[in-house]
């Protein structure tokens, strides 16, 4: 049985159906029991598994993550929210220093198996330091794996998935998709696998790559484009960022010829630069085009006003796609 | 305004009068007792006496081995051994253990190698390894960041009803991280069974506690987050060990953490790439600490109730040698890395980037001619 579930409600799913389903599962975070979360993506949980389960923190996101890493080692699997992507910063330490190098340092003895869920993105007009996208810093940190989900069947299933993972996964929830559509979601545990992109429109002109709400933006335009000019795209939905799907990247663009990376993140030193330098390691010869970057500019994400036109616009995306056809 | 010394004094007496966070005394510095110890078996006293010149021993044959280039970098222990030694044997196995890289001397009697510290110190990740049957974790090299580990894991303990605590071993300079107070307050909040074992060895480097904090103790701390704060004589090993026995006890009965300050002085630099003369009379501290030595003072305990006699001595200082010797054979003798190593253990399986670089090492390490 499937039903029609937004964003959010597939990741309340997704947690739900852990808590029941594994006794070393926990939750904890700033606002995410009584009040289910600022986004409401806990709601419902507390009253169903009770306050050793679903914990109602201090303000303190250090020691959010902090007390994950022991909670880790001595045997649970905890699943720490961070209230929004930017407050992070305080907590890098713990995820820099501790969540991705236990692992290594204690050679497989001490693994932190554990999934830090946060919304993150432009797009739902919030306050200042409420819209950071940077997935980067996260993808340049070995022993932790990055996945965003850019729809509610991906987001329950790539949940799922990041929390039976022995390793730390940091999941990027787009908070502008959180409400912005449903999806058929089945009922019941399934898994998308880490670590691999989904095609989500076949194409022969150009690939273009995306992930969260960038990927809606860009699909929007491949539908667009191939309407007004017959132009066909190949658009791959990221899904994991580290490590990346190479032989989807790869095959794409053996076959197109062209690509156009698209993230609403800084351009400078953004995942986009990478995905490039994958192309040029090994399909370089296939290229009829230089690969093109859309990306967010390299200011610090503006206040609300600005946003719309700090993240790629569908504009600026067709901008992208037409000059690298046309090059 | 009150001189700085006046205000000093005006406020320890006031923290007198109120009772508020004296040095518990249990062992004085001539051996003679000032309270009753019946809590204490001689076997545990015994015991505590041989890790602590132990553990003296090989301190010193660390920092000779660094000096003659054939470990890197040690962070030297000396004066801190009877609040190490006295609070590891404090400890059950089932606990967690969360120690900074200072806290060689009571991992050693949890039951890690001495040539698994030197291995540690001498760049091999091997010797980070817990013993079996122990859960001590690799040492903390960020400071404070592992007291949230120890509440973490006693609150997994707790959840799950066992019958285990935990403790994170850390100085003096932590005590102004975030993540100490971070901890505390967690700790407090949920009554978590955690024991915070500060050494305050009154320096961070080459920072006097008076500069790290106005706190006049350590200890005080514990009022702001409602949980227990105790301070003891860390050169005192009876007080380090009964503070931390009970810390444990009330742990285990719900009664949440207690803080720990266990007063110590460390006689050496902060590392072996330290010169603590620029910054301190070193020989002057160290002259006034070496009348509060910690293992003077047991001895002359033990030998006064005949636990402990010249033929004990010698037997014992014979032992410690052979092992510190044994450790250092083992250590130094150990084959030289597989350099490949460092690809393991990063993920659980390894993804394909990591893969194809471990694969790029081994066809270019001795570089390709083509």
């Amino acid at each position: 049985m499937s039903r029609m579930l937004n964003l959010v409600q597939a990741i309340n799913e997704a947690l739900d159906l852990k808590l029941a389903d594994d006794p070393r599962v926990v939750l904890l975070g700033e606002d995410i029991g009584k009040n289910g979360g600022v986004f409401r993506a806990t709601d419902g949980l507390l009253e169903k598994y009770g306050e050793e389960r679903v914990i109602d923190t201090p303000l303190a996101e250090s020691a959010i993550l902090g007390t994950s890493v022991g909670m880790a080692v001595n045997g649970l699997i905890p699943v720490p929210e961070i209230q929004f992507l930017a407050f992070i910063f305080p907590a890098l330490d713990q995820l820099l220093s501790h969540v991705a190098r236990m692992r290594y340092r204690s050679q497989g003895q001490f693994p932190v198996p554990m999934t830090i869920r946060t919304p993150y993105g432009a797009g739902i007009h919030g306050p200042e330091l409420h819209a950071e996208s940077v997935e980067t810093f996260f993808a340049h940190t070995p022993g932790l794996k990055v996945v965003v989900p850019s729809g509610p069947y991906d987001a329950k299933g790539l949940l799922i998935s990041a929390i039976e993972d022995p390793d730390p996964v940091v999941f990027l929830e787009p908070t502008k998709l959180y409400r912005a559509f449903r999806e058929e979601v089945p009922e019941g545990l399934y898994r998308v696998p880490i670590g691999k992109a989904k095609r989500v429109r076949e194409g022969e002109d150009v690939s273009i790559f995306a992930w969260g709400s960038m990927l809606r933006t860009a699909l929007k335009v491949a539908e667009a484009i191939e309407r007004e000019r017959g132009w066909t795209c190949d658009v791959i939905d990221l899904r994991t960022l580290y490590p990346l799907d190479r032989d989807a990247i790869v095959e794409s663009v053996q076959k197109t010829g062209r690509a156009v990376v698209v993230h609403e993140a800084h351009k400078t030193a953004g995942l986009g630069a990478e995905i490039v330098s994958l192309i040029n390691e090994e399909a370089l010869l296939y290229l009829r085009a230089p690969v093109k970057r859309v990306a967010g500019f390299d200011v610090p994400v503006p206040f609300f006003a600005l946003e719309d036109e700090y993240m790629p616009t569908e504009a600026r995306i067709r901008a992208g796609i037409e000059e690298t056809i046309t090059f | 305004m009150l001189a700085e010394h006046d205000r000093a004094e005006r406020l320890m007496e006031i923290a007198k009068a109120e009772g508020l966070y004296e040095e518990i005394h249990l062992l004085r510095e001539d051996g003679t007792l000032a309270g009753p110890v019946d809590d204490i078996p001689p076997e545990i006293m015994v015991a505590m006496y041989r890790h602590m010149v132990f553990a003296r021993a090989f301190d010193r044959k660390a920092i000779a081995l660094q000096r003659q280039g054939r470990i890197g970098t040690y962070a030297p222990f000396e004066g801190q051994e009877a609040a190490q030694v006295a609070s590891a044997m404090a400890l059950a196995p089932e606990d967690f253990v969360f120690p900074s890289y200072r806290d060689h001397a009571a991992t050693m009697v949890l039951g890690q190698s001495p040539a698994n510290v030197l291995l540690y110190w001498s760049g091999r990740v091997e010797g980070i390894k817990s013993p079996a049957g122990r859960h001590i974790l690799p040492p903390s090299v960020p400071i404070a960041t592992h007291v949230l580990h120890a509440v973490g894991a006693a609150w997994a303990s707790r959840h799950r009803k066992e019958q285990a605590v935990s403790i994170a071993y850390f100085g003096d300079g932590a005590t102004s991280e975030g993540d100490f107070h971070e901890a505390l307050n967690f700790a407090g909040v949920f009554h978590l069974p955690v024991i915070f074992f500060c050494q305050n060895n009154g320096y961070a480097i080459s920072v006097p506690f008076s500069r790290q904090s106005a706190s006049r103790t350590i200890a005080q701390r514990a009022i702001a987050y409602d949980i227990l704060g105790v301070r003891v004589d860390g050169n005192d090993a009876f007080a380090v060990y009964r503070a931390v026995k009970e810390a444990r006890s009330r742990a285990l009965h719900g009664l949440g953490p207690t803080l720990i300050e266990a007063v110590t002085f460390r006689m050496g630099a902060h590392t072996t790439a330290d010169d603590p003369t620029r910054y301190r009379d070193q020989k002057a501290v160290v002259e006034a600490w070496q009348k509060r030595d910690p293992i003077v003072r047991l001895r002359l305990y033990l030998e006064a109730q005949r636990l402990w006699s010249e033929s004990d001595e010698a037997k014992l200082q014979d032992e410690v040698k052979a092992r510190v010797e044994a450790a250092v054979e083992e250590a130094l003798s150990i084959s030289p890395p597989d350099m490949e190593m460092m690809f393991d253990h990063v993920y659980a399986q390894e993804p394909w980037h990591l893969a194809a670089q471990r694969e790029e090492y081994r066809r270019t390490r001795e570089g390709v001619s083509i």
